[in-house]
């Protein structure tokens, strides 16, 4: 009896967070006319899209036992890297010239810089036994001054590119295709990856073995410092990938863009449940805690919630998903005891 | 109430939910007297402690002392009431340094504000030369091995006021042969000034060394309680397992002179931080399908010796040759694809991955065996790890459950697993019975043996002589760093084993003096 009320509980437990986003736009679409419309839906999936993206980094990095506070540095970072080279190519002083690179080479280099970040946190972190928070929030103030640097601190607006120079469509990333928002596909795309990463393949299981017992992991053969430094690198380039959607979305790079949005990744990844311990998430859980957040900001906004009131609102929401998060941790560990009794 | 039981404690009943840990068990701790509890892993044994200590509550049962009626919210209820505990596992602070461990929770004052630091660096010098076992009261507790931390484990109750009772789960577990008898002259100190000692540990041979009066739990159950005195090892075993149980007898008849050598390790040398050697000068060698044990005290270098072996201690000297060709040793993922394995001392903290399942955790070693274009094939990976399961008979109902959800001696199993699972040429084991209950004990070895038989080399540190005097073809002795003896076939006995682990501390103060 007492057992079948545990699995009742613990069924409503793992399925709680499909709960709060079915409960959220429930409450919303009664709270606000206008929310349950197709319109306030793609607003929503362009902003899901951009924590969705950065929420799947984290969580890969969460996954390993680390943090990465740099995220939203880089992606900022990024836009500003893609939006210069459309405004204004690349100019090499000592020869005098400029580069105009066409969209995709754009894409490719943008991401490389989101990969050299990651690259050089992993680095930092596993050669140099930095600790993940010190060493991320570094590259942080890094990417966030570069980002600065790149037009002393001004906009790149209109980042529509020019017919004559070849490089025009970077706005595609923020338009619909085929009615569907290109971040959201992207988003899908990563998620995709991602997933069979972690599901399918030895690396996927291997960073799960270093965020649950770094040790046992070494001594089982597993290349910690390599493997630990390609998920930094993965982040990296999640970020890289965000930043440009957002610019694209905006058609304007601001160096500013990202602040603050490493708390929207790190809050997607909690809330979908992956632990701050390491070795326990999963990426669907963070997109639909991605989808939690962006209802959450969006739905807010239209019910005329102030900015500030919503800052309380999201952070009270993430450290409330904590507090059930060990519970059922702790109902979970109960459970495994009694069938290691049972079987006895 | 009997005026020489000092703690009678009354039906106790421990519901976890949906099972039964505790079954109507009464019990009585005796004054002055070494109250040994015995039983496999889940009989019970730790619960009954864990209820008497006030780290858990019984669901129903009465606890009495002195005549009195007594219940324990907490443990500061059961430490005002003179009952100290060292536990199994253990509770220290890695980060902290030892005097700080010790005084944890009772910290001396001066002043009520101010730390007063000189005392607890007195009291801890004081109780650790007690303990025969002096350590810098400055060092930190995680740079100390598994035992030595024991041993400050053990400090920590040794300076309780008015102790009445001292329920030690299994604190020989890591301790050496010498180690253990340091401990056990403390113990009849104690037990001589009136304060009872509740024993807990899996060594039998220890059980009837120290103690006065055993009883025995099986599945949550009274079975029986016996004087020491009027029993022998063979009846604790029967009373335990409900069966006659020992270790395996070793019989094999090969000549070792003819088999082919896979490993020679020639003047391996490690140096210790702060001068002087980990390992002095360390050379042996290793036959197919041998069983090779390796004795010692704590800190005699055993466990550096598979660290070197393995890749982890990259500013060791001296060369290790395999099938007679020297090796670059660069790395344990490397040393693991050159056909070595290794089963770590520390099954929690080095051996098992928590957060994932049974059949994860077999697999992890050699997941990169069973892909097909970078992705896991799900098929080929359970094909082998149901094998090994089998194999190596790990009970387990479905393998996707939490690894936590075995018991010690089956997630024991589970390591070697992993281990065996790269198909290794060279097995390397680390204390592989340590914590875990006899019948595991014996099942462990049974694999050890299966797996010698066909050709696997195989080398493993114990601190239980007649585990190692039972399972090992020849012995090699490890004392300070240097190795002190080596022994085939008969000529592995207690005696020589225990007399050469002291020699090389001898060689050393020599070594000292001619400086």
């Amino acid at each position: 009896m007492m057992g079948k009320n545990k699995n009742w509980v613990m069924t409503l437990l793992k399925g709680r967070t499909f709960l709060i986003l079915a409960l959220l736009i429930i409450f919303f679409s009664i709270a606000s006319q206008n929310f349950l419309t197709l319109n306030t839906g793609l607003t929503i999936a362009k902003h899901v899209a951009l924590y969705g993206i950065m929420g799947i980094g984290m969580t890969y990095v969460i996954i390993t036992g680390g943090i990465d506070l740099s995220v939203g540095a880089v992606a900022g970072l990024g836009g500003m890297v893609a939006g210069g080279l459309i405004n204004e190519g690349l100019t090499i002083a000592p020869l005098g010239i400029t580069i105009y690179f066409g969209v995709p080479w754009i894409i490719l280099i943008t991401a490389l810089i989101g990969v050299l970040f990651g690259l050089l946190n992993g680095l930092i972190i596993t050669k140099f036994n930095v600790a993940p928070f010190i060493t991320t929030l570094g590259t942080m103030n890094i990417a966030r001054g570069m980002a600065n640097l790149r037009s002393g601190g001004a906009t790149f607006s209109n980042i529509y590119g020019n017919e004559g120079l070849g490089n025009t469509g970077f706005n595609y990333l923020g338009k619909n295709i085929a009615g569907i928002p290109a971040g959201v596909i992207i988003l899908v795309i990563i998620a995709v990856v991602a997933v069979c990463l972690l599901r399918y393949t030895p690396f996927g299981w291997h960073i799960l073995a270093i965020g649950g017992n770094a040790r046992a992991a070494k001594l089982s053969g597993i290349k910690v410092a390599k493997k630990t430094t390609l998920v930094y690198m993965f982040s990296g380039f999640c970020s890289a990938v965000v930043g440009m959607i957002s610019a694209a979305q905006l058609v304007a790079a601001h160096p500013a863009t990202g602040e603050g949005w490493e708390m929207n990744a790190i809050s997607a990844a909690v809330l979908g449940g992956t632990s701050m311990s390491g070795g326990v998430g999963t990426v669907g859980g963070t997109i639909i805690g991605a989808f939690i957040i962006g209802v959450i900001n969006d739905g807010m906004t239209m019910c005329g919630v102030s900015e500030f009131w919503q800052k309380v609102i999201k952070g009270i929401v993430v450290i409330a998903a904590v507090i059930v998060d060990q519970f059922q941790r702790s109902l979970q560990a109960k459970m495994a005891l009694q069938a290691r009794n049972e079987s006895k | 109430m009997d005026s020489n039981v000092v703690l009678h404690a009354e039906g106790m009943n421990k519901i976890y939910p949906g099972t039964k840990a505790l079954d109507d068990v009464s019990y009585d701790v005796m004054k002055g007297k070494v109250n040994v509890l015995i039983g496999e892993n889940g009989a019970g044994k730790s619960t009954l402690m864990k209820l008497i200590a006030g780290i858990e509550q019984p669901s129903s049962g009465k606890m009495y002392m002195d005549d009195e009626e007594v219940s324990f919210k907490n443990t500061s209820d059961a430490k005002k009431r003179g009952i100290g505990i060292i536990h199994q596992e253990l509770s220290l602070f890695p980060n902290l340094n030892v005097c700080q461990n010790i005084f944890m929770g009772r910290e001396q004052t001066t002043g009520k504000l101010k730390l007063d630091n000189k005392k607890h660096v007195e009291e801890t010098n004081r109780v650790l030369k007690k303990l025969e076992h002096v350590i810098n009261p400055n060092t930190m507790v995680g740079d100390l091995r598994v035992g030595q931390q024991q041993m400050i484990e053990i400090a920590r109750n040794f300076l309780q006021d008015d102790l009445k009772i001292l329920i030690m789960d299994e604190p020989t577990s890591s301790l050496s042969e010498q180690e253990v008898e340091v401990l056990f002259k403390l113990m009849r100190e104690f037990t001589d000034a009136g304060i009872a000692i509740v024993y807990i540990s899996h060594r039998l041979e220890e059980i009837m060394q120290i103690g006065d009066n055993v009883t025995i739990l099986r599945d949550g159950k009274y079975v029986a309680r016996e004087e020491v005195k009027n029993i022998d090892v063979p009846w604790i075993v029967q009373q335990m397992v409900g069966e006659g149980k020992s270790y395996p007898k070793k019989d094999r008849e090969i000549d070792w002179s003819k088999q082919e050598k896979v490993l020679e390790v020639k003047d391996l040398t490690l140096p210790k931080s702060g001068g002087g050697y980990l390992l002095n000068h360390v050379n042996f060698d290793l036959k197919k399908g041998e069983i090779l044990g390796i004795y010692g005290l704590m800190g005699a270098g055993r466990t550096e010796v598979f660290e070197c072996i393995m890749g982890m201690r990259p500013e060791h000297t001296g060369d290790i040759y395999k099938n007679g060709k020297r090796m670059k040793i660069k790395s344990l993922h490397d040393q693991i694809e050159n056909g070595f394995a290794i089963v770590p001392e520390d099954r929690q903290a080095e051996g098992l991955v928590q957060t994932m399942s049974i059949g994860k955790n077999i697999a992890l070693s050699s997941l990169e065996n069973y892909t097909r274009g970078g992705f896991i094939q799900k098929k080929n990976e359970d094909e082998h790890v149901d094998k090994q399961i089998k194999d190596i008979m790990i009970k387990v109902a479905d393998k996707n459950l939490p690894i936590l959800s075995l018991s010690g001696g089956n997630q024991q199993k589970v390591v070697i697993g992993k281990g065996l699972l790269t198909q290794p040429d060279i097995m390397l084991l680390d204390e592989p019975s340590r914590g875990i209950d006899i019948g595991a004990k014996t099942e462990v070895f049974d694999i050890i043996n299966q797996y010698a038989e066909q050709g696997v080399s195989i080398i493993v540190i114990s601190s239980e002589l007649k585990e190692i005097v039972s399972i090992a073809d020849r012995v090699i002795v490890l004392s300070n760093g240097i190795k002190t003896g080596e022994f085939i076939h008969e000529e592995i006995t207690e005696d020589q084993l225990v007399l050469s682990s002291y020699e090389g501390h001898g060689t050393h103060k020599k070594e000292k003096e001619n400086e």
